[in-house]
């Protein structure tokens, strides 16, 4: 009885596991939405102001914005409007979503490198994004080699964990690292005191300051660790929709339009409590501006 | 989807793949950090565990005293204070809240907040277990004790509580496999676990689907040896003529 129950088990788990193997997606979107009519964009519930909720089930930000440039123009291009519907994604199921076929556009805030290239393709970067360290503002420290033996919050499933392991195995510097389960977990760990420093995205430490009791009680400070660029994910080897979308952003970046998109999300007030983040664009976004191109993390770091 | 099982090769640090998979030195492999991080799981739930049994036992006990109106109050609250809350708010209550009411409680090791959350949450529920052990014993057993001269304290220790043990075993097996598996939680307050290596290897490698079913072969691995140790005990600790105890289900 107990080798049949054991054989039924086997067989349920490799049926299950079957269809994963098989993954004969069509990666041609335009005929796609075309067909359907309807385009899905992948957005976050919070990534700072590149792709955030106001609540009921309305999305915004920087990036979203962006895509919703990009979907005008496939409308113009397959002759025809689309009903644009917003599937909130998280860290964790963004890829698999993007594959099979779940999202048609995921516009978050996804480290665009080459470990996920192998799986996705990026639209050309609009936005570089800086890893940076937030601590008390009276705590004293202004540069990583204060951090020494000292409390280091991260949140777990982010670059930054690996980030901070390449940074101490390089400079033998050493942290006691802890790791929040999502951002505000993190920034809380800072806040209770459990952690000296929090090191992530510029701009999400900022949002998570900016919306803290007393933003006056924290501050961002010592060298960038690392430059990002954060890009707009598609499937792989889908050409055309990338070739739409890599062209509204060139046209937008030509333009200057792109620089007036990224001063409304990032300098401006902004919704919902209508604060400023005040993050001005650096010289590595402007230099991605500049010079369009999707490269991955891994390239920005050979030169 | 493809499989790269050699992912598990490679060193976390500058991606290399490491030969014979598992690093030397400074090189860490993502083998290397599930096995440590299996570890960590099994300390917590071994610790956990422990705690649970002790406390969970004299709570019970506590609840079934005949004469000591006090010592059941105090087991009722803490039963009710313990299960009624979830376990990831107890989590957050012992990392964040208590330690804002009582600074020194800001120096505990997160490792040692978590064993005692899930070992007090635990408790409550091996308690009532125990309870029910004590309770379904026939109500002559502890006149039999008190006839032959015992205290309350000897008749717990040499009549009640060896049977009503044996009675409880199969559902404080459930009980210790359910550990392991809340355990999870532990992520949540940066304890470098299962399911925190899961969630932050698959970030790192692209590969969330092969890390969670790796970790998932771990957790039932686990939860498999622990029902296995305890048939052991329950077969070990077997009275012959025991109804309620024993491999003897059916009660025939």
């Amino acid at each position: 009885m107990k080798k049949h129950l054991l054989a039924i088990a086997a067989v349920t788990v490799v049926g299950a596991l079957l269809p994963l193997t098989s993954s004969a997606q069509t990666t041609d979107t335009l005929a796609k939405v075309k067909a359907s009519g309807a385009i899905t964009m992948g957005v976050r519930e919070s990534s700072g102001a590149l792709s955030y909720t106001l609540g009921e089930g309305k999305y915004v930000g920087y990036h979203v914005e962006l895509c919703q440039r990009i979907i005008t123009d496939i409308e113009k291009s397959i002759g025809k409007k689309l009903e644009v519907k917003y599937q909130p994604v998280t860290s964790q199921n963004r890829i698999p979503l993007v594959q099979n076929g779940t999202i048609d556009i995921e516009c978050g805030s996804t480290t665009n490198n080459a470990t996920r290239q192998k799986d996705v393709s990026f639209l050309v970067t609009a936005y570089m994004e800086q890893v940076r360290i937030a601590v008390k503002a009276n705590s004293g420290i202004t540069k990583i080699e204060q951090l020494t033996g000292k409390n280091v919050a991260t949140t777990t499933g982010t670059t930054s964990v690996q980030l901070l392991r390449k940074h101490e195995r390089a400079t033998g510097v050493d942290f006691k690292e802890i790791f929040g389960k999502d951002h505000a977990d993190s920034f809380l760990l800072l806040d209770s005191g459990r952690a000296d420093a929090f090191v992530m995205d510029g701009s999400i430490l900022i949002g998570n300051i900016m919306n803290s009791k007393n933003p006056a009680d924290f501050k961002i400070v010592g060298e960038v660790l690392s430059n990002e660029p954060i890009g707009i994910m598609v499937r792989k080897d889908d050409a055309a929709l990338k070739k739409i979308g890599d062209a509204t952003i060139a046209a937008l970046a030509k333009s200057g339009e792109l620089n007036k998109l990224y001063d409304k999300w990032f300098l401006q007030a902004i919704p919902p409590k209508n604060v400023k983040l005040d993050l001005p664009a650096t010289a590595e976004t402007k230099a991605a501006w500049a010079t369009l191109s999707d490269k991955p993390l891994e390239d920005y770091a050979k030169k | 989807m493809n499989w790269d099982w050699q992912i598990f090769c490679k060193e976390t640090t500058t991606g290399d793949q490491i030969m014979g998979c598992f690093g030397k030195g400074q090189d860490v492999t993502y083998l290397d950090w599930i096995l440590s991080a299996w570890g960590q799981t099994l300390v917590v739930s071994a610790c956990a565990l422990v705690v649970a049994l002790m406390v969970g036992l004299v709570i019970g006990t506590f609840r079934t005293l005949p004469q000591s109106p006090w010592l059941v109050r105090i087991g009722n609250a803490w039963v009710e204070l313990f299960r009624n809350i979830p376990l990831l708010v107890q989590i957050f209550l012992w990392y964040f809240v208590l330690p804002a009411i009582f600074p020194a409680l800001q120096q505990v090791p997160s490792m040692i907040l978590v064993i005692f959350a899930l070992g007090f949450f635990t408790s409550a529920r091996v308690a009532e277990q125990v309870r029910a052990g004590i309770q379904a014993l026939p109500r002559g057993q502890r006149y039999a004790g008190m006839a032959v001269g015992f205290t309350t304290a000897q008749t717990y220790r040499f009549v009640l509580l060896p049977m009503a043990l044996r009675i409880v075993i199969p559902p404080l097996t459930s009980e210790s496999m359910n550990i392991v598996k809340n355990s999870s939680v532990a992520f949540a307050v940066s304890i470098a676990e299962l399911t925190f290596f899961a969630r932050q290897s698959g970030e790192e490698t692209g590969q969330p689907v092969l890390m969670y079913l790796a970790v998932s072969v771990l957790y039932a691995v686990s939860a498999f040896g622990i029902n296995r140790v305890m048939a052991w005990v329950e077969n070990r600790t077997r009275v012959p003529g025991f109804v309620a105890a024993g491999g003897m289900g059916g009660g025939h």
